[in-house]
């Protein structure tokens, strides 16, 4: 009696996860909204896969390479290393006070810009699996924020090397870039969401997009300084990106955060995930027909 | 199971916006026009009708089986059913946990290896860690891909992703059932194979949604038929009655 054979031991085959699908056309405003708070719910409640998914998208970018994710690493490493020589050069400036400002703002740029230009193919890029099954909306923007927060921590190390290198410690304040990240993941979502659902149903808006962020790069202060513009600083507050960047970058560079790039932050947040929340009612039900 | 499987659709009518000139929309923008199921909606968008004003509802026990030509609406049924399309008029109600068989791809990542795509599908199933390690082998033993569950499914042959997309798709017991007929394509080696495992899980589950062009396979598995043609319900009864309307009509064209 103690041998079974290998099919046996198969106690119940796993049984799917239970669903309830209630769907009235031409809905009122409310009954939506409910709608799309369960779609967030249930993309929560599948965080596990999401967190699966973003990690695999980056193994998979790496799959066959001998460094695996190491390379995003030394690519901005590598970078950061040739501006920072070259730029110090080209702005007259103190290359021991210059670099590790490049090193932080190119790793924190590419974080926001990255954000931005992948936000555009969310729902896109998951064409097959938006086809082929019922799953929440919310786990798409979920995996593209999650695998850009994984790609942003190994770019984290290039910046703690040069503060190291060049001995900088920004003091304990520093602690205030928490809620700085806190509000990066919320707009991230709320970005993820919205760019996601209108560029698969405007195709034209992806190349908009891309080529705003390359005017954005430049007008950004992330390879030169805030206080270069000299007086017309005061019309930073204006480009959301500044303020998004500064209430991040200002507490690890040990400087203060003013309180307007603060109320611009939290203001142009607010916007977004109002706009992308109203959008996001609307279009839940419709991306499977605009993919 | 805490809930009574069930499924009700009432008035349901589905389109598709025709958004994207690509050559693909160009030619399906033609063949629909041939048929006289182009229209305008009130935005003056195209819109493609591809289900209009379906009604039916199925208990548990029942086996339907739905019928029709090419481009009749039976795919766009299942996925409404599997709740991939929200309807534009009408009521959709599915309860109970539910699986769609409804492409061979069946959403898999073909940039990733085998072993991940079961991962992937377990975790969407929400089932707990513990019962990974249980799909996986149960998976690897029926695909039995041996070394290639670890290569990516991108250098698989047809036969070996059919084989493991379709023991993904039947590793995990559901209580409505939706299913494509391209699931009982495959070469007749398999087919014995997977036959057994397949009317496991027919049997198993609670309701069975199964479109197919095979008459035989109707015969033996649904007691219940629906006939759709353009988009419209024609008919729907007893397998028996409704395959000898649907053959008298075939014949007399």
């Amino acid at each position: 009696m103690g041998y079974r054979p290998p099919h046996m031991n198969q106690t119940a085959s796993p049984v799917a996860r239970e669903s309830i699908l209630d769907f009235q056309a031409g809905q009122s405003f409310a009954v939506r909204n409910r709608q799309a708070l369960a779609d967030v719910r249930e993309g929560l409640a599948l965080w596990r896969l999401a967190t699966t998914l973003g990690w695999l998208d980056i193994r998979l970018r790496y799959r066959g390479s001998m460094l695996g994710p190491l390379w995003l690493t030394i690519s901005t490493g590598v970078m950061v290393a040739m501006l920072g020589f070259l730029y110090s050069k080209l702005f007259h400036m103190n290359l021991a006070e210059y670099l590790p400002f490049l090193a932080l703002s190119q790793v924190l740029w590419a974080f926001l810009a990255s954000m931005v230009g992948e936000a555009c193919s969310t729902f896109i890029e998951m064409v097959g699996l938006i086809h082929s099954v019922r799953m929440p909306m919310f786990l798409f923007a979920m995996r593209v924020v999650i695998r850009n927060l994984l790609v942003l921590a190994h770019n984290v190390v290039v910046f703690v090397v040069v503060f190291a290198i060049f001995r900088i410690w920004p003091g304990w304040d520093m602690a205030l870039v928490v809620p700085g990240v806190l509000l990066w993941t919320l707009d991230a979502l709320a970005l993820t969401l919205m760019l996601g659902g209108l560029c698969a149903r405007f195709r034209d808006i992806t190349p908009i997009v891309n080529s705003l962020l390359q005017i954005l790069f430049f007008i950004t202060p992330v390879i030169w300084k805030p206080d270069q513009l000299g007086q017309y600083q005061v019309y930073l507050p204006f480009n959301p990106l500044y303020d998004l960047l500064e209430i991040v970058r200002a507490p690890l560079l040990g400087e203060h955060v003013a309180e307007a790039t603060w109320a611009g932050a939290i203001g142009f947040s607010a916007m977004l995930c109002i706009a992308s929340w109203l959008f996001f009612i609307r279009a839940r039900g419709r991306v499977a027909f605009w993919v | 199971m805490s809930i009574d499987a069930k499924i009700e659709i009432d008035g349901v009518s589905v389109s598709f916006p025709l958004y994207h000139g690509s050559a693909r929309s160009l030619k399906k923008t033609m063949a629909m026009a041939a048929t006289g199921r182009l229209g305008q909606d009130n935005q003056h968008r195209m819109v493609v009708g591809a289900l209009t004003d379906i009604r039916f509802s199925l208990a548990p026990g029942e086996r339907l089986g739905l019928i029709g030509s090419n481009g009749a609406g039976k795919t766009t049924l299942l996925r409404t059913l599997a709740g991939i399309y929200e309807p534009v008029v009408g009521r959709v109600s599915v309860h109970g946990s539910l699986a769609a068989l409804l492409d061979t791809s069946l959403g898999m990542n073909v940039d990733m290896n085998g072993r991940e795509n079961i991962l992937l599908r377990g975790l969407f199933n929400g089932l707990p860690k513990s019962m990974l390690p249980q799909l996986e082998r149960d998976v690897a033993e029926f695909a039995d891909l041996g070394d290639f569950l670890d290569l990516p499914v991108r250098t698989y042959s047809a036969g070996m992703g059919v084989r493991l997309g379709f023991a993904l798709a039947t590793a995990i017991r559901p209580q409505i059932l939706l299913m494509d007929e391209w699931f009982l394509a495959g070469d007749a080696n398999f087919m014995e194979k997977a036959r057994a495992r397949l009317e496991e899980l027919v049997r198993g589950a609670d309701i069975l949604v199964l479109s197919t062009h095979s008459l035989e396979i109707v015969r033996t598995w649904c007691t219940r038929v629906i006939w759709l043609d353009q988009g419209r319900l024609v008919a729907d009864g007893p397998a028996g009655e409704v395959l000898d309307r649907y053959l008298a009509a075939a014949g007399a064209v």
